[in-house]
């Protein structure tokens, strides 16, 4: 009982000792950067390569001395990838770690609430991958001042393939995607747009609802249509239905799509010979991927994927704006954000006005049962 | 004086005749199917080989219809029971075969065997052996179910079977997305054989990679459509000898017709309706496999539509009639691959059940139903 008191006592004088030792202002000791990610809940795979990205980020950092001379200290919460406990970490590493940088969350529905907490107590929110455009830009069509991410938003995915697809040499394109949903729908929108504005033609649109598993009357118009692209921005379980069904009725075209064909369960052979863009690949022959790539296998024993990467990238780009400011002030720092101008993993990012990195997506390819990394697009 | 107020009554008796004979629905559906009709015969004259391929297109999806259909016509036809649970059935055959293949290699058995028999006949012979342990289990499965949960409710409400029957396709679906059992992820099927698609041209039957033509100026139609084609028309010829020829088919047809006195004349009543739905499972099996070969992406749920398609074909064709299941939905398969083609393809589903509205109002009992007789 008396040494439990001596212990809590001198936890005590210790918690009130590093309290006054950072006393408002002052420019010695730690930088403190959060990091909220979901490491439980439905997406705990998510969370760790998140958790992992920027730590290792942050790492670097403190190897080559800190940023402002100061060494960074990490403090990691689980937020869960939901609003209740990503509030309640947010609202922990704000008013009692006294945190000015959160780094975080993966999935839009936490980021969102976070920023709603961040934002108007001046504390810079980082998200490396949450696409919701409400994480950035609040109901009224403001920009939150404080908030920014890391990934491309889901409409850009479109504008990038339809450029692809243009520099490819292709003229006429055939959309497909499911009505219902605002990720295929976006992409569709915004490939169109800039397909056309490129001087390509649509030749045919068509809609489908996302339990439809024959498309046989779609795809007997897309062979009809001869189009030189298939779009089809949808998840992978839908390419796998589509593909097969696509060369039984003899379409030629180049089939062509977004990030949710990014899955171990991809039929190869249904997507072969398709493309489609994503945040990274590993196979980029840029100097900083190839070494991303091999510290990251180093410290963590497998190749990064896309979380890890823009983790790491969201968490660079916060330090290096910090070094920009030359200030630990969050009300300097974001504004050093918002005009930081930085060669990250997946491409060098800049900033547009709502706070959502306009920066190169990759294009993939299938060929021969395997993704392999074709080009790099920038808007 | 009286001319003056002559009309009033005689409008308002205008308007009574309307509603009593419900004009205005019926000027709305006609309306539809005028409409409907009148893009058809549009799409026909602007390019009949285009139109010619949906409906070989149509034929396909309407004859994995027609298996399930079976199954929900033969049950009802002897218990007077929407067995629900029948798509889910539906999709445990199709995993059956989806594990079948690739985690036993079954479909290659017979090359391990006698490993000197040229491919075809090895996979030829591994696929059947695949359906037909898609139909096995599918029709087990289908019995316990029975035995469980319908056969205590004979003589409770129908009411309480159709909701029983709800909860049992409930539970099979989940309980197939469970990470123990199969998965709850969409999942590739891997088809037996390599697809060979074939071109109706000028030219010919051609493979579509020797044809030099375009692909829109012939009929495609590949092994696969084939395949489901001939395996269902095998099906429906075996059931049919099964209920028209076997003392087992006689059985059932006497205890759809009266069951209390099928009892007294010494028919086993319980165990011909346990084989009602073993038979109506393995249906379902087969068209299990055979749908995950056309559309090979299959998951938990997979059932419920196709499921739900093939309950209004067996409607529309008069169910409890088994022609008229095979009609219903090779008529659904068409009316939705059409209406995908030629209208719209997010309303293929609502225009297909249009019809089935239309149908059921001109003949309620459906195609080939019977009016219903008084039963005991």
């Amino acid at each position: 009982m008396k040494v439990r008191t001596l212990i809590s006592l001198l936890v005590l004088v210790a918690v009130l000792a590093t309290g006054c030792a950072r006393t408002p202002g002052a420019d010695t000791g730690p930088i403190k950067v959060a990091i909220l990610a979901p490491l439980s809940g439905a997406v705990p795979t998510f969370g760790e390569s998140t958790k992992n990205g920027a730590l290792l980020a942050i790492e670097e950092w403190n190897a080559k001395g800190g940023v402002l001379g100061r060494t960074i200290e990490t403090i990691v919460e689980d937020s869960q990838c939901s609003a209740d406990p990503a509030v309640n970490a947010a609202n922990k590493v704000i008013d009692q770690d006294k945190v000015h940088y959160i780094v975080g969350e993966v999935c839009s529905g936490a980021s969102i609430p976070i920023s709603e907490i961040a934002n108007p107590k001046g504390v810079v929110q980082i998200s490396p991958t949450s696409t919701n455009p409400l994480v950035t830009v609040g109901s009224d069509g403001t920009t939150k001042p404080y908030i920014f991410r890391a990934c491309f938003i889901d409409p850009f995915q479109g504008l990038v393939m339809a450029k692809f697809a243009l520099q490819q040499g292709h003229k006429t394109a055939f959309l497909m995607y499911d009505q219902g949903n605002d990720y295929p729908r976006g992409l569709a929108e915004a490939f169109e747009k800039s397909f056309t504005d490129g001087g390509g033609t649509i030749v045919g649109k068509e809609t489908y609802v996302a339990t439809d598993t024959d498309f046989s009357a779609i795809l007997t118009k897309v062979a009809e249509s001869n189009a030189d692209v298939l779009f089809l921005p949808d998840y992978y379980n839908i390419v796998n239905l589509v593909g097969p069904q696509a060369k039984e009725r003899g379409v030629t075209s180049v089939m062509m799509g977004g990030d949710g064909w990014d899955s171990a369960d991809l039929d190869m052979a249904a997507a072969e010979g398709g493309y489609f863009s994503n945040h990274y690949s590993p196979e980029d022959s840029r100097p900083i991927v190839q070494d991303w790539v091999k510290n990251y296998t180093a410290k963590y024993g497998a190749t990064p994927d896309a979380l890890a990467t823009l983790a790491y990238d969201a968490a660079n780009m916060l330090l290096a704006a910090i070094e920009k400011a030359g200030v630990d002030d969050p009300a300097k720092v974001k504004d050093a954000l918002a005009s930081l101008e930085y060669e990250a993993v997946s491409g060098k990012i800049t900033f547009d006005q709502f706070h959502n990195p306009v920066k190169a997506a990759a294009v993939l390819q299938v060929k021969d049962g395997k993704v392999t990394f074709v080009a790099s697009i920038a808007p | 004086m009286a001319t003056t107020t002559a009309p009033v009554p005689r409008s308002s008796s205008i308007f009574e005749l309307a509603i009593k004979k419900r004009w205005l629905g019926k000027a709305f559906l006609i309306s539809i199917a005028l409409i409907a009709l009148w893009r058809i015969i549009i799409a026909i004259q602007a390019n009949p080989i285009l139109f010619l391929q949906q409906v070989v297109n149509g034929i396909q999806l309407g004859f994995v219809y027609a298996l399930i259909a079976l199954g929900y016509t033969m049950v009802y036809g002897i218990v007077r029971l929407i067995n629900f649970a029948h798509g889910d059935v539906f999709m445990v055959g199709a995993f059956i075969s989806f594990f079948g293949i690739t985690r036993f290699q079954l479909h290659l058995w017979l090359g391990n065997v006698a490993p000197g028999l040229p491919l075809w006949v090895t996979i030829g012979v591994g696929s059947v052996s695949v359906v037909v342990l898609a139909m096995i289990v599918c029709a087990w499965l289908s019995y316990v179910i029975e035995r469980i949960a319908y056969k205590p409710l004979r003589n409770a409400p129908r009411i309480s079977a159709l909701i029983t029957a709800i909860g049992v396709s409930f539970f099979l679906e989940y309980f197939a997305a469970l990470q123990f059992v199969f998965t709850p992820n969409f999942i590739t099927f891997k088809r037996p054989f390599p697809v060979q698609t074939w071109m109706i041209g000028s030219n010919g039957i051609q493979t579509l990679a020797e044809s030099q033509e375009s692909a829109s100026n012939g009929i495609i139609f590949s092994n696969i459509a084939l395949i489901i084609i001939i395996s269902s028309i095998i099906l429906l010829l075996l059931l049919q000898y099964v209920v028209q020829k076997t003392r087992i088919g006689k059985a059932m047809r006497a205890v759809a017709y009266d069951k209390p006195t099928a009892r007294l004349m010494g028919i086993n009543v319980d165990g011909i309706i346990s084989v009602t739905f073993a038979i109506g499972a393995s249906l379902a099996g087969a068209a299990g496999m055979l749908y995950a070969i056309a559309y090979p992406s299959i998951v938990f749920g997979m059932g419920i539509i196709p499921g739900l398609k093939a309950f209004v074909a067996a409607v529309l064709g008069g169910i409890g009639s088994i022609p008229g299941a095979l009609i219903g939905a090779l008529i659904m398969g068409q009316a939705e691959n059409l209406s995908a083609a030629y209208i719209s393809s997010p309303m293929r589903d609502a225009i297909a059940f249009t019809i089935l509205i239309i149908v059921l109002l001109v003949r309620p009992t459906g195609i080939f139903g019977e009016p219903s007789r008084e039963k005991a």
